[in-house]
């Protein structure tokens, strides 16, 4: 317990170098996939379909990871595929960020009407399984990437709102805002000058968790055939893909597979990670 | 008087939140294009067919009036008709609802019973390696959704070791005897092992994958309110009569640290429910989720209605229980 807290700051930072490295590495590979994918992601070609992975036999060069049986590249369609995951992960942990702590700031901070309509809406909110919400939104707005954000943003902006409530209700009790009051800031400065910044370090961690977890509803919404209409290639299209064919050619399933668990663990292990480095009381 | 009264206000309050999932669901369900109607007819069908066919659906009204008249039939038991599958939706979800209860119920037992296991641990070693790999578990147990864990059982149980089913309830082969939808208590009431062991071999990874998340919350959370509690007088009062210390943590602190992940455990268990949708496509599992999906695909009107109503019940009615619980549970809260 002695060298408790260096422990403790050390694992930390070893957690944000892998989160942060493996999400740098999956950003390069979107932003550079035409220049970096060996081969074209939709190209089909039945004479190397089901080709297995560079290690094992019968392999052929420049299809690193193997084929699927339409003969399409794995490699170049994970890297395509990292583009709308992240244009999804940020776009809509964005919006869901800005409208679920508004809300929750405001619930917190002001109490009275607006607390009590802002909380019931998220009771109802929390009463609808999220997925078949998810589902039954994509049914009304139509497929495509617009939809899929909106649909996120419409369900997830509980998540902040609930915790963001909770954390400002306990800012606002403190003296330092009782003080802000007597110096004269109006209510509105209050909440935008000393309570908010006390709250960001939750907002922050909540995002990078978000961010996650969009990249998971995307890949769930692909995965019953309801995120975009196009050809382009999404990871949980893929593993969509990849669960059919799991006993002729089980790589079409695992690498999509491994991109997006790794991915997700390294948006919330970066969260928590940042958290921890930026938290005055546990630094 | 004032614990009565504090119930009261938790029903209505309850009741409010029903009605208004309720509501928005019928208005979500309405604005939904393609028309559900037009499906069911031959090409040839006439516009009289048409608006026949609407009237017989109530469609014809407006969408208050539907509400209205759809809400009335609800307080009787009697939600519609689905336009896909031509049976009421009562009975439809009634006979899914068990199967998706029982696996709800499987994982939650699961998930208790690992956190617990996870959270014991690494109290009874706080503060060594056990503890520090229970941690790192625990992280990745809750980072990662179930549907993840999902695709990653079927990988290694279905593939790699086929040790259990990746689709489906009970093997279609087997002859049931069972006059209820509850399959896995009844195969256990009618000690007929046979038919448990081959639903048990089917629910396995659907009911982990829904419970390796909450597994891990409970872990973490149970874990440091266990700790908290070993630090107090009456703890090591019981250390000082000479009780060893894992006697100690089961017998003296695991009572009073329980009340704090009780409440989580709750409304993670409405999460866990809602993840039934998902994991029952994934596994083919014939419950009220993988049907829903189907009714949203077929723009089954009714049917949608009375599952989002029938898991927004169930989701209150949860949290009822565990304020209920909560309250009973905790002295100072019953005076109060």
């Amino acid at each position: 317990m002695r060298d408790g807290r260096g422990q403790i700051r050390r694992r930390a930072g070893l957690r944000l170098w892998l989160s942060g490295g493996w999400l740098a590495l999956v950003l390069f590979g979107a932003v550079f996939a035409p220049w970096v994918a060996p081969q074209d992601p939709l190209m089909q070609d039945l004479f190397t379909s089901r080709l297995p992975p560079f290690w094992m036999e019968g392999a052929e060069p420049g299809y690193w990871l193997g084929t699927d049986n339409l003969g399409r590249d794995v490699l170049s369609r994970i890297l395509h595929g990292a583009r709308i995951a992240l244009i999804v992960a940020v776009s809509a942990g964005a919006a869901t960020c800005l409208i679920g702590a508004t809300l929750g700031l405001i619930a917190g901070y002001f109490r009275g009407m607006a607390d009590i309509v802002i909380s019931r809406l998220v009771d109802i909110w929390m009463a609808f399984p999220p997925v078949l919400f998810a589902i039954l939104l994509i049914a009304v707005l139509g497929t495509g990437l617009t939809s899929i954000i909106v649909a996120i943003v419409v369900i997830d902006w509980t998540r902040f709102a609930r915790v963001v409530r909770a954390e400002a209700m306990n800012q606002g009790a403190m003296d330092y805002v009782a003080s802000a009051q007597v110096a004269g800031y109006s209510r509105l400065r209050t909440m935008l000058v000393e309570i908010l910044p006390n709250v960001l370090p939750t907002i922050g961690a909540l995002l990078t968790l978000e961010m996650g977890i969009s990249v998971i509803v995307e890949a769930i919404l692909s995965f019953v055939n309801l995120s975009i209409p196009t050809d382009d290639p999404t990871w949980g299209g893929m593993i969509a893909e990849g669960r059919q064919a799991i006993h002729q050619s089980w790589w079409v399933l695992v690498f999509p597979l491994v991109t997006l668990f790794l991915t997700v663990l390294s948006f919330s292990q970066l969260g928590e990670g940042l958290k921890d480095r930026f938290d005055p009381v546990l630094r | 008087m004032q614990f009565l009264r504090a119930i009261l206000l938790r029903l209505a309050t309850t009741a409010v939140t029903l009605f208004g999932a309720a509501l928005i669901v019928f208005v979500v369900v309405r604005v939904v294009p393609g028309n559900p109607i037009a499906m069911m007819l031959p090409p040839n069908a006439t516009e009289d067919d048409v608006a026949r066919l609407r009237a017989l659906y109530g469609l014809d009204k407006s969408i208050m009036e539907q509400f209205v008249i759809w809400l009335g039939g609800v307080v009787q038991g009697d939600f519609g008709t689905s336009i896909s599958l031509r049976r009421p939706v009562a009975e439809l979800v009634l006979g899914r609802l068990p199967a998706t209860l029982e696996l709800s119920i499987l994982a939650l037992i699961l998930a208790v019973a690992l956190g617990g296991a996870m959270a014991l641990l690494g109290t009874r070693w706080r503060g060594r390696r056990t503890e520090a790999a229970v941690d790192v578990a625990n992280g990745v147990g809750m980072s990662v959704p179930d549907f993840l864990w999902g695709l990653l059982l079927i990988l290694l149980f279905g593939v790699l070791w086929p040790l259990f089913h990746i689709s489906g309830r009970v093997s279609p082969q087997l002859d049931l005897p069972f006059s209820t939808n509850f399959y896995l208590f009844e195969s256990l009431l009618r000690l007929r092992f046979d038919i448990t062991a081959d639903l048990l071999a089917h629910m396995f990874m659907p009911s982990v994958a829904l419970a390796l998340p909450l597994a891990a919350i409970i872990g973490q959370l149970l874990k440091q309110s266990l700790k908290e509690t070993m630090g107090l007088d009456y703890v090591t009062l019981a250390r000082t009569k000479g009780y060893g210390e894992t006697r100690v943590i089961l017998r003296e602190a695991l009572r009073n640290a329980v009340l704090p992940t009780l409440t989580l455990v709750g409304v993670q268990f409405t999460f866990l429910i809602g993840g039934t949708v998902i994991i029952e496509r994934l596994f083919s599992y014939e419950g009220l989720g993988n049907m829903a999906i189907d009714a949203v695909i077929n723009r089954d009107l009714p049917l949608i209605q009375g599952i989002v109503i029938v898991f927004a019940a169930l989701f209150t009615a949860v949290n009822l229980v565990v304020d209920l619980t909560y309250a009973a549970l905790n002295p100072r809260l019953r005076h109060a």
